[in-house]
């Protein structure tokens, strides 16, 4: 990699910046991916100073603006709220945004190592970017949206706290992808629709003002559908808004089967 | 779209999908994980039953020579592990049941988990000693 040295300056932005008081030094461990110079994924360390307080976001953006500006990743509110930088953080999906670094440092002053890889069953483009097409595809093939027949109504539709609350837990979801890429039936058969998909059918199909349930457990009645998920729990797990993914999937099965 | 580009896309497609990192999955994971294994183990005995009992029907004298193949000390392992497999599907069986069927399930998947594995232990311990105890005073002890 000598030959490149020049190119990895690239986008950086020069000196490195005054180390705080109270870092320690982290090992960042990266799976990298460059499709024009690798054939296979490979790990790269970087040695970063950390605060306790810091989230593995602040070290991935430490090595793009001071060490290497190749490093490619997503993120954009940087306050979990966008869903844009899921990744697998030590073996299990995260927000980048949300894990701190007291959480991941190894008790007993022993030094920490993090490993950052991007979420699996997607494909990567580089480094943590992988391409989002096929979990939107399935997103969108559940009918994410209000369906309704007959007259529209010429006031807004009225919905009582407690219809509400039936499907309050999978409003949450904010698309990030943790869910459907940590599912084994996912890396396995990209095709099964995913939990997030699920999810996303769930807050309609249950929600009182919507008249397109059976359209969507039609579609969720699907091979690909609800019947793929073997109830490994990943998804509720990695859910980064602590939905109980795995229990509005389960909620989708009993309808298509006591419900018509 | 230059050669570059097109060898690109082929090692984006070779690279994609599976990174070959080992998910940090739920207790659930493993769960279904074990499932999976000791399905395959018992659907195997079973097929291998099949074969075994069905040599009675073709000579019932080569049916009582594997059948006293059977009583070596490895063979008895062997039992062991398969009620173990058959015990652990079955526990497990019924923790998938619940947690799809019972509106409470997915929220206690981890203690039904817990449990099922303590039952196991707890059958499997005594049971184990019982299947075990007659080939090894018979291998040791000479009674
Ligand atoms: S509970 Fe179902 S959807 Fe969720 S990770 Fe497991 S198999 Fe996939
Ligand atoms: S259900 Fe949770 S993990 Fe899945 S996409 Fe939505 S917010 Fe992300
Ligand atoms: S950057 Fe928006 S959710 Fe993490």
């Amino acid at each position: 990699m000598t030959a490149t040295v020049s190119e990895e300056k690239a986008g950086s932005r020069g000196d490195l910046p005054p180390v705080p008081d109270g870092a320690v030094t982290v090992t960042l461990k990266i799976l990298r991916f460059n499709a024009e110079v690798d054939s296979e994924p490979r790990w790269e360390s970087f040695n970063v100073p950390a605060l306790p307080t810091d989230r593995v976001l602040n070290l991935l953006h430490y090595v793009k603006w001071y060490v290497d500006g190749t490093l490619t990743f997503r993120r954009s509110c940087a306050h979990g709220i966008c869903g844009s930088d899921a990744m697998q953080i030590n073996g299990v999906n995260r927000l980048g945004c949300k894990v701190l670094v007291k959480d991941l440092m190894s008790g007993g002053g022993k030094p920490t190592t993090i490993t950052v890889a991007p979420i699996k069953g997607l494909p990567v483009h580089k480094d943590l970017l992988v391409d989002m097409e096929p979990f939107m595809e399935a997103f969108k093939a559940v009918k994410p949206f209000l369906i309704t027949y007959g007259n529209e109504p010429t006031r807004e539709r009225i919905q009582s706290a407690h219809d509400r609350e039936r499907f309050d837990d999978t409003t949450k979801c904010i698309l990030c992808a943790c869910c459907t890429t940590s599912c084994p039936v996912f890396w396995n058969e990209g095709s099964y629709f995913g939990p997030a998909a699920i999810v996303n059918a769930h807050r309609f199909i249950f929600d009182s003002r919507d008249e397109g349930a059976e359209e969507r457990l039609d579609i969720l009645n699907d091979a690909e559908g609800v019947w793929r998920c073997r109830t490994t729990f990943n998804c509720t797990d990695a859910c980064p808004r602590g939905i109980q993914v795995t229990k509005a999937i389960q909620e989708v099965k009993r309808a298509l089967l006591f419900r018509r | 779209m230059t050669d570059s580009a097109m060898a690109t896309e082929q090692v984006v497609a070779r690279g994609s999908r599976s990174n070959g990192t080992l998910y940090r999955g739920d207790p659930g994971m493993w769960s279904w994980v074990a499932h999976r294994i000791t399905g395959v183990l018992t659907f195997f005995f079973l097929f291998a039953h099949v074969l075994d009992t069905a040599l009675v029907r073709v000579s019932p004298n080569a049916y009582d020579q594997v059948i006293e193949t059977y009583k070596s000390p490895i063979v008895n392992l062997l039992e062991v592990g398969l009620v173990g497999a058959v015990l652990y599907h079955a526990l497990n069986g019924i923790r998938v049941m619940l947690v799809d069927f019972w509106a409470k399930g997915p929220k206690y998947q981890k203690p039904m988990l817990w449990t099922l594995l303590v039952v196991w232990v707890l059958v499997m311990v005594p049971g184990a000693y019982f299947m075990m105890v007659r080939t090894v005073s018979e291998m040791f002890g000479g009674s």
